[in-house]
């Protein structure tokens, strides 16, 4: 070309000229350094927002006795008496509103603020009107960590409803044992943990994923593929998984886990056709869902071909994925949209009128929502907002949620619920096929399973 | 491996190879040819591919045999939309910062983060779904190889955003610009060419194609604020382990990159699989800093 014949001649004119040509020339080795390190910095906030050490301190930091103990007996008193100021009392509320997570948190958050105003309209807690404090996690662990902190020792909240993923709960969870708060935690998790500072308002393993595994058993499919994302939710139940397996008769046929955010699933969709399962048991979390149901359906597997099991699949799920790719596949949790219970009927037009864009409603939503009247309950029968009293009288608190009567079981601190199977239907709604008939005891270190013996003590790392 | 495992993973191999390609080949232009660091270029995808939820839901109004069109319609709005945003971004803000990559990386990054929170909150948190119009709904059956309608498209549109891209930028007067501006920025102005706007309509057509991408991975791929942030690493590295500058290298850095994804992930696990293929590019990067293709210009750099 012309314009390279003659370029020598403008780089001697560079060095003439001043600024902006000069500055312009970047080697392109630099250049690779700097986007290598660009792409590396967006990669690892993608990374660290999802991807969890598997294995954080589940019990309280032990590093510093001493200190815990003795904040932990002045700031109990300190948080009562502040958290309550002429007639209103203070509660934080702790989601991913950016980020990752904020696809699913923000909509858990309205749920929450919703039953706070419907608190207030009705006069309050005790007389007294909630003020909410809002804080912003931003999908990124250290901030759950900080901004915990900070409600508990700032503001002084009475009580913090919050977090989403496993991991950002067992951030969160030495910071409320250290300064005695109480956090309501409103999500499904892989069980396998108590603390005596949160209330678990979601499932624990055995009121959602051993229930369904029963159920798939006992329906002829014994052969399973466990297909999961690559971190704590998934690896922990599929452990439990597979020992339920092994005890009751069902064999593994495969099992394979993907990073989150992954989204090439046709080299895997290839090794569970080739493994021949009866079902695939899915884990998989958050938008990885997509591209694999979306695969699914593109080569043609129907839920008649190779039905799943998702724990993970909610109504906003669906209609992310399209309910025309996932109809006929089952999915497990204590509530549907269609739950059909007076309660909930009410739930979902006030969620729906009160938050345009949020056009369905889940189950995580709705264990943030009457996690707000289980602590209005537990306050009101305490008769006071301290946290030990609050503790003390939570045991035995019923609440007619929209998924039906839920109890707080004192000993666990997580809730006595209703397990149901739901396959979707072709308006992106589950109907209900199946239910536990009655709400399922909180079971979070499957003792009363024979099978469940010596899971614990397999699955939890004490620091 | 035997046959039949072998052939599928070549398709998934030149299935995954295309779909690099498509979300790269905007970048081989604003990082490759004018070696500007565009964090913002995965929310270029992201808008692309809410144009097309805009479009279906347009097409939703029209009667029904219209439906299946408002892919192709999509495809062209993505591509003006987004190679809108681009010029914007341009004139606001990588203007004032050419030869600066470490600002431009930031600041571009401080933009990607703003369209996320703009997509938030416009389209709401939750994900949203675009049909597969019936003509993509599909797959032929080869043997044991069920090909899907959709992938096939998918490499379609790669290819032919890839020829076009080459026509454009080797046979066109403005593309000569476009190379004669990167290639030798002030011999270029000598030459009365307006290098500002060489610029401005070069990053518009690399963020043009972004669009197009995002607009053709709906048919893959979910639609939400973050679509951006799953593509970004790996379009980059495509670029770079082809080589900055050339369109070939863009091509056997995708085909290479869709070739070691597929193949570790099937020999080991998918974590496992996305492990090994980056140690490989790093060794090949170690081997050949400069890519697989390297732009031999006679400017001192």
């Amino acid at each position: 070309m012309e314009i390279k014949e003659v370029s020598n001649l403008s780089s001697i004119q560079i060095n003439l000229s001043e600024g902006g040509a000069t500055k312009r020339r970047t080697r392109p080795l630099e250049l690779m350094a700097i986007a290598a390190t660009g792409a590396a910095l967006s990669f690892g906030l993608a990374g660290c927002s999802s991807n969890p050490p598997a294995t954080q301190a589940a019990t309280p930091d032990t590093s510093k006795p001493s200190d815990a103990s003795s904040t932990t007996t002045t700031t109990s008193t300190s948080t009562a008496s502040t958290a309550v100021t002429g007639d209103t009392v203070k509660v934080g509320i702790l989601h991913s509103l950016s980020g990752t997570m904020a696809i699913s948190e923000v909509s858990v958050k309205d749920a929450e603020m919703m039953a706070i105003n419907e608190i207030n309209a009705k006069g309050g807690v005790m007389g007294k009107k909630i003020v909410p404090v809002v804080e912003d996690g931003a999908s990124d662990w250290p901030t759950f960590k900080t901004k915990a902190e900070k409600l508990l020792t700032q503001d002084k909240v009475a009580a913090v409803f919050g977090c989403w993923t496993s991991v950002s709960r067992k951030t969160v969870l030495p910071v409320f044992e250290k300064y005695n708060g109480l956090l309501w935690y409103p999500v499904q998790y892989e069980g396998m943990e108590t603390s005596p500072n949160i209330f678990y308002t979601g499932a624990t393993t055995n009121q959602q994923i051993s229930p369904a595994v029963d159920w798939l058993l006992k329906n002829g499919k014994k052969k399973f593929f466990l297909l999961g994302s690559d971190y704590v939710f998934p690896r922990t139940a599929n452990a439990e998984i597979k020992a339920q397996l092994k005890a009751n008769g069902g064999t593994l046929v495969g099992e394979e886990y993907t990073p989150l955010g992954h989204r090439e699933y046709s080299t895997l969709v290839d090794k569970i056709k080739a493994a021949k399962p009866d079902v695939v048991f899915n884990t998989l979390n958050g938008d990885s869902n997509v591209e694999f149901f979306k695969q699914l359906k593109a080569v043609g597997l129907t839920a008649k071909d190779l039905p799943t099991m998702s724990v993970s699949i909610a109504e906003p799920e669906i209609r992310a994925i399209g309910p025309d790719k996932l109809a006929g596949h089952w999915a497990v949790w204590n509530y549907f949209e269609t739950t059909n219970t007076p309660e909930n009927k009410k739930f979902v037009t006030d969620l729906k009128a009160a938050n345009p864009k949020t056009p369905v409603t889940d189950d995580p939503m709705e264990a943030g929502y009457f996690g707000v009247y289980l602590w209005k309950a537990a306050v009101e029968k305490a008769k006071s907002f301290d946290v030990d009293k609050v503790k003390a009288a939570s045991d035995g608190i019923t609440f007619k949620a929209p998924e039906g009567e839920i109890k707080i079981d004192g000993k666990t601190h997580h809730t006595w619920k209703t397990v149901r199977i739901g396959v979707v239907g072709a308006d992106g709604q589950f109907k209900e096929i199946w239910n536990s008939g009655k709400p399922v005891k909180p079971d979070p270190y499957l003792d009363t399973y024979p099978w469940g013996k010596g899971l614990k003590d397999k699955l939890v790392h004490t620091a | 491996m035997n046959s039949d495992a072998f052939i599928s993973n070549l398709f998934n191999s030149l299935s995954l190879g295309s779909i690099l390609l498509l979300i790269a080949l905007g970048l081989a232009i604003t990082f490759g040819l004018m070696r500007v660091i565009n964090m913002a270029h995965g929310e270029f995808i992201m808008a692309g591919a809410y144009v097309a939820y805009v479009t279906q839901n347009l097409f939703h109004r029209l009667p029904a045999q219209f439906f299946g069109w408002f892919l192709i319609v999509a495809l062209p709005c993505a591509f003006l939309v987004t190679a809108v945003m681009g010029w914007l971004l341009e004139m606001t803000v990588i203007r004032r910062l050419y030869g600066r990559p470490l600002d431009t990386l930031l600041a571009t990054w401080g933009v990607s983060i703003m369209l996320q929170q703009l997509a938030r909150s416009i389209f709401g948190s939750m994900g949203v779904n675009v049909e597969t119009p019936a003509w993509l709904d599909g797959h032929w059956q080869m043997g044991h190889l069920a090909v899907p309608y959709n992938r096939v498209f998918i490499m379609v549109v790669a290819l032919v955003c890839l020829a076009g891209m080459y026509l454009f930028l080797y046979y066109s007067h403005t593309g000569r610009r476009i190379q004669a501006v990167m290639q030798n920025r002030d011999m270029a102005a000598c030459l009365g060419i307006s290098t500002r706007k060489i610029d401005a309509l070069a990053f518009a057509v690399g963020s043009g194609l972004a669009g197009i991408a995002g607009c053709a991975l709906t048919l893959l791929s979910s639609i939400d604020s973050n679509l951006g942030t799953k593509y970004i690493v790996d379009s980059f590295m495509v670029v770079v382990l082809g080589g900055v500058g050339r369109l070939i290298g863009t091509v056997a850095g995708a085909i290479g990159m869709g070739a070691l994804n597929t193949g570790w992930e099937y020999e080991t696990t998918a974590s496992l699989g996305k492990v090994l293929t980056f140690v490989c590019v790093m060794l090949f990067l170690q081997w050949k800093p400069m890519g697989m293709f390297t732009t031999r210009t006679r400017a001192l750099d």
